[in-house]
């Protein structure tokens, strides 16, 4: 695996080139990557792998991805070139579908997209001040980033969602006034709903701080303290948890 | 030449008295021009920042009077980190060394912990090792962690190495006969690692004797508030026909569904807490629900239905659903112990419940072990609906309840006669296993196609995500690592409330009709005079013994 991403990263040009992490099959399993440019907040390119050395570019993902991939259930099968039916459509929507020339089959790739999305941007976190954002607009990662302190990491309100900010301009002022603009133009993890869909685990005595998503199970996120170390990745069935309130 | 003033090299306005010079015009434009740009120097050095309130003229001045305290060899190459340094201690207040203690602390108390793992270790392995080198219950953690290693599924090294050691405490404490790990199961707050214990024989009996005593001393209370109600029956509001379905007696430790007796621990080094044995209405239960486990062991699971019991219960009853449905073995290494003709004895026995090793296994090669899920069966009894491995009839009473029933006036119906239910025998293929909708209960996979001498065949469950299997020539294994859930495609729907119980039955003198009115009621006593006078007419005509008989009554 670390010799083809460096491979990756000579062939596509990335700046940096991350595992993202494993998707189980029924058959098989999925590898993915994702490669960064300079700008940190552009959006990513992905590629997957069933053996770990022969990557292959995923497609962009359009909204119409995600709609289409929401609708199905159940496990990937582990063939990206599996196509699935609509199974849970009602009459009118098949005709609807039907007039406009469109088959309801999705591709497994397609569907695989549209889930590292989904989960990219439900559940991909980063810890407070790792990243800074420049007057321009673009996102770059901060080299004065120490790490989190202990009592730090252990608060939710310390990791961010790397994506745009949805809830940042409901703060009250009085919140916005203690924020610092370089470092907290993302979404922190306390407001998530449902409450509590994060588990903050401190392993081996603190040396190392885990968090586990409840939303997506599989989602693990660590972070070592008064370092620079942090990262996520995602090993699981790719499938939401939408059990979740009840499981709480 | 200076002025008159107090005015010294250093400080800001030196240069600027210096009357009497402006006539030297040909040493003054340099001083003079040497001055305003020291003076410039200055004033910019002394500029404050607008982000952080400082200014480089006290910052340099701090690091320095730092550099010139400490003394710190090579002080050129870390000047870059005094600086920051200087500048974090600029903000931080005298509460510095108290919240450096406390941060400390957590840290030190795990390592305390995980030493004192390594000390008893220690302190036991010397004196063992002079008495016996027999099989140790302790199970070789290392080596299945590096089986499993090969397919990319376990915990790390360390993680793995201190479990090991926890073990080898927990076989020192308690009268153990084998002892396996069964892996973790994750939570909100904390994390479960579990062991699996088979006590040897004898060792048990403390344990049912106290239930035993307390089922007799409820019994016993039930018969005083009998003989209460006897006497009182008759001013008893109208008794609920609601008899609760007959409850199901759990299975003796040792077999069926207590086959083992788990042990957990939320770290290493903690101590190990006895699960409580399960019984069939937390099982049946359990598989109604579904709930993350915080990780305390004495919390209360909130849920509908109720479950009966706190998260120990419900770890407990996951844990045996997990094992019935995913502990499995290469098929031929066990075999059922010699037939003493309990076959024949059908009814209520669900088969046979006992294995042991087959000594004459021959193992199966990787591909073959990978390519048919037949090669694989399950070597724990699968849990019937009703929550046991082996079928009991709720409904044949005891002596003793048979004999309470004749007390008692009313007798409740019989209810039908309930089918037996029967359970895939032990030690069936995993063929068998049916999947979920279209996707198999298993997926096999050799661990490496590029080295397939020494490939492990790898199975993962579909059904319990999260259990996994490999088999390697003679050994084999099983462990969970997971959230302690069945996979289920479709959404989880609670049950619905049942339906409002009726307080009574319905009948013509309970239901309500609205009074009668003043006309009905005058229209009603007309109706009925008029009926007595054609019942008197009647009554006339008829003989006089009628008459006589009314006046008697």
């Amino acid at each position: 695996l670390g010799a083809s991403l460096l491979l990756l990263q000579r062939d596509y040009r990335f700046e940096r080139v991350r595992f993202w992490g494993c998707i189980q099959g029924v058959r098989g399993a999925y590898y993915i990557a994702e490669g960064l440019g300079p700008d940190r907040a552009a959006p990513r390119s992905r590629l997957y792998s069933l053996n770990c050395v022969e990557w292959s570019l995923l497609p962009p993902v359009t909204e119409e991805m995600v709609a289409q991939a929401e609708q199905l259930k159940g496990r990937f099968q582990g063939d990206p070139s599996f196509e699935y039916e609509y199974t849970e459509i009602n009459a009118e929507d098949a005709e609807r579908l039907f007039e406009d020339g469109k088959e309801p089959m999705i591709k497994e790739e397609a569907r695989l997209v549209a889930t590292i999305e989904q989960i990219d941007r439900a559940v991909g976190i980063v810890p407070r001040g790792a990243f800074v954002k420049t007057p321009l607009g673009s996102v770059h990662e901060n080299r004065n980033f120490e790490g989190l302190s202990l009592m730090e990491a252990k608060k939710l309100s310390s990791y961010f969602h790397f994506t745009e900010p949805v809830n940042l301009k409901n703060k009250t002022l009085l919140e916005k006034a203690d924020l610092d603009p370089s470092t907290d133009f993302l979404d922190s993890l306390e407001h998530d709903i449902p409450q509590g869909s994060w588990t903050v685990q401190p392993e081996k005595g603190g040396t190392v701080v885990v968090l586990r998503s409840l939303l997506w199970l599989g989602l693990t996120f660590y972070h070592v303290p008064m370092t620079k170390q942090y990262g996520y990745v995602y090993f699981g069935t790719g499938e939401k948890n939408f059990d979740l309130p009840f499981m709480l | 030449e200076r002025g008159h003033g107090p005015y010294q090299p250093h400080e800001p306005g030196y240069g600027l008295y210096q009357p009497g010079y402006s006539s030297y015009d040909d040493q003054m434009p340099d001083p003079k021009s040497r001055m305003l740009a020291i003076q410039n120097a200055k004033a910019y050095l002394l500029k404050s920042s607008t982000t952080s309130g400082l200014n480089l003229y006290d910052h340099l001045a701090n690091m320095l009077t730092k550099i010139l305290d400490e003394q710190p060899t090579n002080a050129v190459d870390i000047i870059e980190n005094i600086s920051k340094d200087v500048k974090w201690a600029q903000f931080q207040k005298k509460m510095d060394t108290l919240r450096d203690e406390h941060e400390i602390l957590p840290t030190f108390e795990a390592a305390e912990k995980c030493k004192a793992l390594f000390l008893k270790a220690n302190g036991e392995g010397d004196e063992e090792l002079e008495e016996e080198i027999e099989e140790t219950p302790l199970p070789n953690v290392m080596e299945t962690a590096f089986y499993f290693e090969q397919a990319g599924i376990g915990l790390s090294k360390d993680e793995s190495y201190h479990i090991f050691l926890a073990l080898k405490k927990l076989i020192s404490v308690q009268p153990i006969q084998t002892c396996r790990f069964w892996g973790k199961i994750l939570g909100l707050e904390m994390n479960y690692i579990i062991a699996e214990v088979q006590y040897h024989e004898g060792e048990e009996e403390e344990e049912t004797e106290e239930e035993e005593v307390i089922e007799e001393g409820r019994k016993g209370m039930g018969e005083v508030e009998e003989e209460d109600e006897d006497k009182e029956k008759e001013d008893q509001p109208p008794k609920s026909t609601y008899k609760p379905p007959p409850v199901i007696p759990k299975e003796e430790n040792g077999t069926g569904a207590n086959k083992y007796v788990y042990f957990v621990c939320n770290e290493p080094g903690k101590p190990w807490v006895k699960l409580p044995p399960v019984t069939p209405a937390q099982i049946v239960c359990a598989r109604k629900i579904k709930k993350f486990f915080t990780g305390r062991l004495d919390a209360p699971v909130v849920s509908f239905p109720p479950f009966p019991g706190n998260e120990a219960n419900y770890l407990r009853a996951q844990i045996a659903r997990i094992s019935a449905g995913t502990q499995i073995s290469p098929i031929g290494f066990y075999q059922f112990a010699e037939e003493e003709g309990d076959e024949e004895e059908e009814g209520e026995e669900g088969g046979r419940d006992t294995y042991e090793e087959n000594p004459d296994f021959q193992p199966l090669s990787v591909p073959e072990m990978v390519d048919s899920l037949s090669t694989w069966v399950h070597h724990v009894q699968s849990i019937l609906e009703q929550g046991r491995c082996v079928w009991i009839n709720p409904f044949q009473k005891s002596e003793e309840e048979e004999e309470e029933e004749d007390e008692e006036e009313e007798k409740a119906e019989e209810p039908d006669e309930v089918q037996q239910e029967i359970g895939p025998p032990l030690l069936t293929p995993l063929s068998a296993d049916e999947g979920i909708q279209n996707i198999p209960a298993w997926t096999a996979q050799p661990s490496t196609n590029l080295i397939p001498q020494y490939a492990v065949a790898i199975l993962q469950s579909n059904r319990w995500p999260g259990a996994y299997a490999f088999a390697s020539g003679k050994k084999f294994d099983n462990i969970y690592f997971g959230w302690g859930h069945k996979y289920s495609p479709e959404n989880h729907t609670p049950a619905l409330p049942p339906p409002v119980q009726a307080e009574y039955p319905s009948g013509p003198d309970v239901t309500e009709t609205s009074d009668p009115t003043l006309e009905e009621e005058l229209a009603f006593k007309a109706a009925r005079e008029e009926a007595l006078a054609s019942a008197e007419e009647e009554e006339d005509e008829e003989d006089v013994e009628d008459d006589e008989e009314e006046d008697d009554d």
